[in-house]
């Protein structure tokens, strides 16, 4: 019986010690419970809710672009699009070997899809087919039953009608790029096949076209089927934009331009709406909402004439003789001559031991200001840029817009170049000497101007002075919203009535006055007369051997040899309305090649707008001109003499 | 004063049947009656708001494995320490049989097809084991339980089952086969160092343990150890255990609201995983008071087991409480993150009827030692 005690007192102690074990062993079940259910739950909560709803976006309806006059650029088209929900597919390989059998399915798309397959991990569809049309619809959906999580989704498709002749300005839209995604933390960016501008007013308001994405929020299950809707919020779609481009002007500029690699910019004077902004060649938008392929791809950025480029703010030029204006401008400004500086031409000038030539080999003369704009004389603006100096020439050059982003509504833009000392110092690491002045001073050596530049340099001289800036946009768009446009009220650029009255004359007469560069391209109506510069600026050096054999002809060098042609207008002469700028890249003459075509465009420009009061000729705060009527009578002067000089060619030569 | 009661203490060897009834422990029925209704309650949401199957099944079974345990616990004591040996050799050829021609189930050998039941050998080990034990250690006085020459059949006893377990094979089974034995050896007096040698002597065979395992045991070792680190492979199922757990928070999402529940991110809901499921639609008040009633099951045990006069009743309450709250431990420890996926039901609620059956089977046993407790039972048979 001791024995049995003995077990008892063991047995007893050791089941307390056990018992307590047990029980402590109970309480970190407890605290591990109170961990889990009190500590960590928002990190579970939200995993359990990451777990059961899934989001899916809806997709917005981008904005349509419609040009000044309502007539559509960018619209939607619907898009019946063929889909795989990877999730309800076993057997991947199998569903796209049975559809090949109804549909064509390339080898490179196939391997798209399977890697796409094993890269994601929601529900997101994987997009087989694009554009389907509806007899492949009708087909696929007799197949129903053979091709189990293949699915046919209507979406929308942008669509370009106006083709080639829009894109510069209006850009195009694509697939967002790897660096878009990190740039951007909108959730639609990852939308299979959602895409966002990528050039041009597409590009600049792409949010404010883009629209909001709506949320569906459904329940699904661990399989990822979906159990119930929880949320559905509608998208918003974007806005819809208005250009200040007109459509038919647009398309009538491109077929004018023909073959030509050229930029040609029309703008209005008075508000700065930007009526045409073509540039050849170029391309078809469709074919990048298509799915453009390799070679398409391949022809266009290997092509020389650069048809992705908008040559009319990106292509940077010497502007050539159109910059003899601001030379002029910024003579008279300086006070160092007047209309009647009389300056002779030999056809060559010499200075520092070199010599520097007037494209008029033996020379104009004894010419004043105006005759010196009116034969774009050389040697006339050599010597009145040798008196001044250059720095003054550059500082009236930014004053007109050159050398820096005119600040237009498009991302590509590019600033050119006005040089000064200071500049070929820092980029060059060299000191300024004084024959850059001479061919600065007639649009050479660095000087580097964009087409749409020139055109709002040429609308301000056009304008009496007044810093018209250029837009595309007929609202202003803020964020993702418009504001109608406030009536301009552009600062004054303190330069005086008559130095610009001058250059205008100067203008007038090299179009309008017999011997003038461009006087063949002359608009015959009194009411549309056209004033403007021509300018063809040289894109290779003319040694000195080559002058002693004679200078070749334009049309005899290869393309690329071949100077710019240039020529900035405006019409009509008396309150001017719009400006414009042709730039033929290689194009040979700018007064042969440049000023028919600005002839032409500034007559079709007129004929539309110039006795319509459409919103674009809000007319700003002007003085009376004092200048008008004198402007009258050398026009009425001008066109009696008109028939007598009809055959006057003459080809200029800087 | 304990001895002086104890050798005065009256021993009834003759109880009447209704005397055995009044003796029945019924709080302790009626917390197991509790535990049970949670589960059946859990299963009920488990299957989306309806009765069958699975509520009714294991009412049924519950029905049948109540009944058993009141009439194994009117059952004399004699009764089992007599056949003792004779279940544990029988289930020992189970096991056997089991090993040679039980048929492949989940991949493992666990059972044996009876027709009307499937007969898990491994479950029925648990209760032959500690009925073994206690018999030999009823017999072994307690001078020589301090030789370890004496300690060697009950080892052996130990060893062969866990071996036969193990190779089936049913991780979770061998390791409670072994605490349960290492138990019952740490109450009978067994000196603490020869704990610390044994343990010593396991920790330097884990490199053999872990060659003889077999792969998935291995990859659901190596699965705990980084059970985040892939959320839809192999780790997943306690990833979206935790979750449930977690997203539970005090209250819970509310009884047949659990979305991990309802939406099937569970795995294993109805089985091993069940607390999980409880626990997300009860948050922490439900799954706290459940883990006290367990403990109040345990407490009870303790109680009734400790009032018993002889060394076998007492270690066959002990030991089989043990097994019990062993059950308990390894599966929440389990569902929560603490230790391996090891395939462990929770005893009385999660869905299979052996578990259930053996359960009950094992609180018949301790009731009746408690029905019994003043029942001598002889040295020598």
């Amino acid at each position: 019986m001791i024995r049995d005690n003995n077990r008892i007192k063991i047995i007893g102690r050791r089941a307390l010690i056990l018992g307590s074990g047990k029980l402590v062993i109970l309480s970190v079940l407890i605290g591990r419970i109170y961990y889990l259910q009190i500590l960590e739950t928002d990190k579970y909560t939200m995993l359990a809710e990451a777990n059961r709803i899934n989001l899916h976006l809806l997709q917005p309806i981008r904005g349509k672009i419609l040009d000044r006059n309502g007539t559509p650029m960018a619209i939607n088209q619907q898009n019946y699009r063929l889909m795989i929900l990877s999730k309800q597919v076993s057997n991947l390989s199998n569903i796209l070997d049975n559809l090949a059998n109804i549909i064509s399915i390339s080898d490179h798309d196939r391997i798209r899809i399977i890697h796409e397959n094993k890269r994601q991990r929601g529900n997101t569809p994987i997009i087989v087919h694009e554009n389907l049309s509806w007899e492949d619809i009708a087909r696929i959906e007799i197949n129903t039953p053979n091709i189990p999580g293949v699915i046919i989704d209507v979406s929308q498709t942008r669509n370009y009608p106006i083709e080639r002749f829009g894109v510069h300005p209006l850009g195009y839209i694509s697939a967002a790029s790897v660096t878009d995604l990190l740039d951007s933390s909108d959730p639609l960016l990852k939308l299979p096949g959602f895409r966002i501008g990528k050039t041009g007013i597409e590009r600049v308001y792409d949010l404010a076209l883009r629209g909001k994405a709506g949320i569906k929020q459904v329940e699904i299950n661990a399989n990822g089927r979906i159990i119930r809707e929880l949320r559905h919020d509608e998208s918003k779609p974007g806005i819809d934009l208005n250009l200040t481009i007109d459509i038919n002007l647009q398309q009538f500029v491109g077929q004018r331009l023909g073959n030509e690699s050229a930029a040609v910019v029309v703008i209005d004077v008075n508000s700065g709406e930007i009526l045409v902004m073509v540039s050849t060649p170029s391309f078809d938008p469709n074919i990048i909402i298509r799915g453009i392929n390799y070679e398409e791809w391949n022809d266009l950025i290997s092509n020389p004439r650069a048809p992705l480029t908008n040559k009319a703010i990106a292509g940077q030029y010497p502007p050539g003789s159109t910059f003899k204006l601001i030379t002029a401008l910024a003579a008279l400004e300086s006070g160092i001559i007047d209309k009647d500086k009389m300056i002779f031409c030999s056809g060559q000038m010499s200075l520092n031991n070199n010599i520097y030539h007037c494209w008029k080999k033996n020379g104009h003369g004894s010419l004043n200001l105006i005759d010196g704009i009116k034969n774009s004389c050389d040697v006339y603006f050599y010597e009145i840029s040798r008196c001044i100096g250059f720095e003054k020439i550059a500082k009236m050059a930014k004053c007109f817009g050159l050398g820096t982003q005119t600040g237009i509504d498009l991302l590509e833009e590019r600033a050119g170049i006005i040089p000064n000392r200071e500049w070929k110092l820092s980029n060059l690491g060299k000191s300024w000497n004084q024959g850059e002045t001479l061919i600065s001073a007639i649009g050479q050596s660095y000087v580097l101007t964009t087409p749409l530049q020139l055109a709002v340099m040429t609308a301000r001289i056009a304008n009496d002075g007044y810093a018209v800036r250029p837009h595309l946009t007929r609202d202003i768009v803020d964020g993702v919203n418009t504001i109608p446009r406030p009536v301009p009220n552009w600062s004054n650029l303190g330069i005086s009535k008559q130095s610009l009255a001058i250059v205008r004359r100067g203008m007038f007469a090299v179009v309008n006055d017999p011997g003038g560069t461009a006087y063949k391209s002359r608009i015959k109506d009194n009411e549309m007369i056209m004033s403007g510069k021509s300018g063809s600026s040289q894109v290779r050096r003319i040694t000195l051997h080559e002058r002693s054999i004679g200078i070749k002809k334009n049309k005899d060098l290869p393309w690329k040899d071949r100077d710019h042609a240039l020529f900035v207008a405006y019409a009509p002469e008396i309150q001017p309305r719009f400006a414009c700028c042709i730039t033929i890249e290689h194009g040979g003459s700018g007064s042969t090649n440049a000023a028919p075509i600005a002839r032409d465009i500034l007559i079709e420009v007129q004929k539309r707008y110039l006795h319509q009061n459409i919103n674009s000729t809000k007319t700003i705060q002007r003085n009376p001109n004092s200048h008008d009527s004198v402007m009258e009578d050398f026009i009425k002067k001008s066109s009696n003499d008109q028939n007598e000089i009809e055959n006057f060619d003459i080809r200029e030569r800087e | 004063m304990k001895e002086r009661h104890m050798s005065f203490r009256f021993y009834q060897n003759k109880i009447s049947i209704n005397k055995k009834l009044r003796h029945i422990n019924y709080v302790f029925i009626f917390l197991i009656m509790t535990v049970c209704s949670v589960g059946f309650m859990t299963l009920y949401s488990v299957e989306n708001g309806n009765i069958d199957p699975l509520v009714s099944n294991q009412i049924l079974r519950f029905f049948v494995g109540f009944i058993m345990m009141l009439i194994i616990a009117t059952i004399d004591i004699n009764f089992w320490i007599r056949w003792a040996y004779v279940i544990y050799g029988i289930t020992i050829l189970l096991l056997i049989t089991v090993e040679i021609t039980g048929s492949v189930n989940m991949g493992a050998q666990r059972w044996i097809n009876l027709k009307f039941i499937q007969l898990q050998p491994s479950e029925i080990m648990k209760i032959a084991l500690v009925l073994a034990l206690a018999r030999y250690f009823h017999w072994l006085n307690c001078y020589n339980v301090k030789r370890s020459l004496y300690l060697i059949p009950p080892l052996t006893m130990i060893i062969a089952p866990v071996i036969l377990v193990f190779n089936q094979p049913d991780f979770g089974t061998a390791i409670v086969l072994t605490m349960t034995g290492g138990v019952i050896f740490f109450l009978v007096g067994v000196q603490i160092w020869k704990f610390i040698t044994i343990i010593a002597f396991g920790l330097a065979a884990i490199p053999i343990i872990w060659n003889l395992m077999h792969k998935y045991q291995r990859q659901r070792i190596i699965t705990f150890l980084d059970s985040e680190s892939d959320i839809t492979g192999s780790g997943y199922h306690i990833m979206q255990s935790k979750i449930a757990f977690g997203s539970g928070h005090i209250f819970g999402k509310g009884f047949l609201l659990g979305t991990q529940n309802h939406l099937n991110f569970l795995p294993e809901k109805q089985t091993d995983f069940i607390f999980t499921t409880f626990a997300e639609e009860w948050g922490i008040i439900g799954s706290t008071v459940l883990l006290l009633l367990y403990t109040m099951i345990i407490f009870y045990s303790y109680k009734m087991s400790l009032q018993a006069c002889s060394q076998f009743a007492r270690l066959i309450g002990l030991g089989l409480i043990t097994s019990f709250f062993l059950y308990v431990f390894i599966n929440i420890a389990m569902v929560t993150g603490l230790i391996p996926v090891v395939g462990i039901p929770l005893p009385l609620i999660s869905y299979g009827g052996t578990s259930m059956i053996t359960t009950l089977f094992a609180f018949g046993l301790i009731l009746s030692v408690y029905i019994h407790r003043n029942v001598y039972i002889s040295n020598n048979i």
